[in-house]
C-alpha cells in the first residue's frame, strides 16, 4: 500500500501551511466584517456605545487577555519542545495551554451569565426599551465573543487531538506539521481577542 | 532538500520576552483609558492593539522565518481588510 511505503507517500508542509494561511485569511475575513458593523454603528450611535461598554467587567476582559496571551505562548513553545525531541515538556506546555483555555471559558460563562441575570440579552425586556445604540452594542457584544468563544472550543478539540499525537509519536520533531498548523489557529484565536478586547471593554 | 527541511528553533527565552512584552502593552492599554484623551483614546487603544497583532504574527505565528510568499499574503489580506473598511466608511460620509 502506497502509504506505508515512506518513499511514495506524498507530503508537503510548506502546502499544508500556505492552505492553513488561506483558511486563516477567511477566519479574518468573517470577524473583520463584523468588526466593519461594529465601527459603522459605532460611528452613528457614538454616545449609546460609550454608555454600554462601561457596563462590561474590564477587570475580566483584562484577565481573559493575559490569560489568553499566555496560552499562545505555551502553544509556541511547545513547538519549540517538539523540535528539540522533548515530548514531555511538550505535552505539559499543551497541557497548559489547554487547562488557560478552560479557565478563559469559565470566566466567559460567569461573565454572560453575570449579565443574562441583569436582564441584558437578546430578546429580554430590559434590552428592547434600551436606546437603539445600545441595543446594538450588546448584541454586537454577545454575537462577536459567543462566534470567538466557539472559536476556543474548536481550537480547544484540536489541540486535545494533537496532545495525543504527541503522546503516540505521529507528531515529532520530523513531521510537526500538524502542531505548526493547530498553533496557528490558536493564535488567530488571540489576534482577534486582541481586537475585541479593547473594542468591547476599554473603549468606553 | 536537507537545507529546506532545516527547521528553525525559536528558544523558550524569545517567547517568554515575546509574552512579557504583549502583557506591558496590555497593561499600557488599560492604563490609557484612566487618563482622559477623548477621541484620542480609541486611536491609542487600536495602535496598541495593532502592535501587539504584529508581534503575535511575527513571533508565534512564525511568520519572521516564513517564507516570502506567505508574508506577502498575510500583508495582501490585512491590506484588503483596509481598504474595505475606507471604501465602505467613504460611503457612509459621502454618500
Amino acid at each position: 500500500m502506497a502509504h506505508s511505503n515512506p518513499l511514495l507517500e506524498h507530503r508537503d508542509d510548506e502546502g499544508a501551511k500556505i492552505g492553513m494561511w488561506i483558511f486563516i485569511f477567511t477566519e479574518i475575513l468573517l470577524f473583520g466584517g463584523l468588526f466593519l458593523v461594529y465601527a459603522v454603528f459605532r460611528n452613528q450611535y457614538s454616545e449609546d456605545f460609550h454608555t454600554a461598554a462601561f457596563e462590561l467587567n474590564a477587570f475580566v476582559g483584562t484577565l481573559n487577555t493575559v490569560i489568553l496571551l499566555c496560552s499562545s505562548a505555551t502553544v509556541a513553545m511547545s513547538i519549540t519542545a517538539v523540535l528539540k525531541k522533548d515530548r514531555k515538556t511538550a505535552m505539559i506546555l499543551l497541557g497548559i495551554t489547554l487547562f488557560l483555555a478552560l479557565v478563559f471559558m469559565v470566566n466567559k460563562y460567569f461573565e454572560w451569565s453575570h449579565k443574562i441575570h441583569e436582564g441584558i440579552y437578546p430578546g429580554s425586556e430590559l434590552m428592547a426599551d434600551l436606546e437603539r445604540g445600545e441595543l446594538l452594542f450588546f448584541s454586537l457584544y454577545y454575537f462577536m465573543t459567543g462566534l470567538h468563544a466557539l472559536h476556543i472550543l474548536i481550537g480547544m478539540t484540536i489541540l486535545t487531538v494533537i496532545l495525543f499525537k504527541v503522546r503516540n509519536g505521529s507528531v515529532n520533531d520530523d513531521k510537526i506539521v500538524l502542531l505548526e498548523n493547530g498553533g496557528l489557529y490558536w493564535h488567530l484565536v488571540d489576534l482577534i481577542w486582541i481586537f475585541l478586547f479593547p473594542l468591547l471593554y476599554l473603549i468606553t | 532538500m536537507d537545507d529546506k527541511n532545516k527547521k528553525h528553533i525559536t528558544s523558550y527565552q524569545t517567547y517568554g520576552i515575546v509574552l512579557v512584552g504583549l502583557l506591558i502593552l496590555t497593561f499600557i492599554s488599560v492604563g490609557v483609558t484612566w487618563i482622559e484623551l477623548g477621541p484620542l483614546t480609541v486611536t491609542v487603544a487600536l495602535l496598541v492593539a495593532s502592535v501587539k497583532v504584529f508581534i503575535v504574527l511575527t513571533y508565534f505565528m512564525h511568520l519572521k522565518y516564513d517564507s516570502l510568499f506567505i508574508k506577502l499574503m498575510v500583508a495582501g489580506i490585512f491590506i484588503l481588510f483596509a481598504v474595505i473598511i475606507v471604501i465602505t466608511f467613504l460611503d457612509y460620509w459621502f454618500r
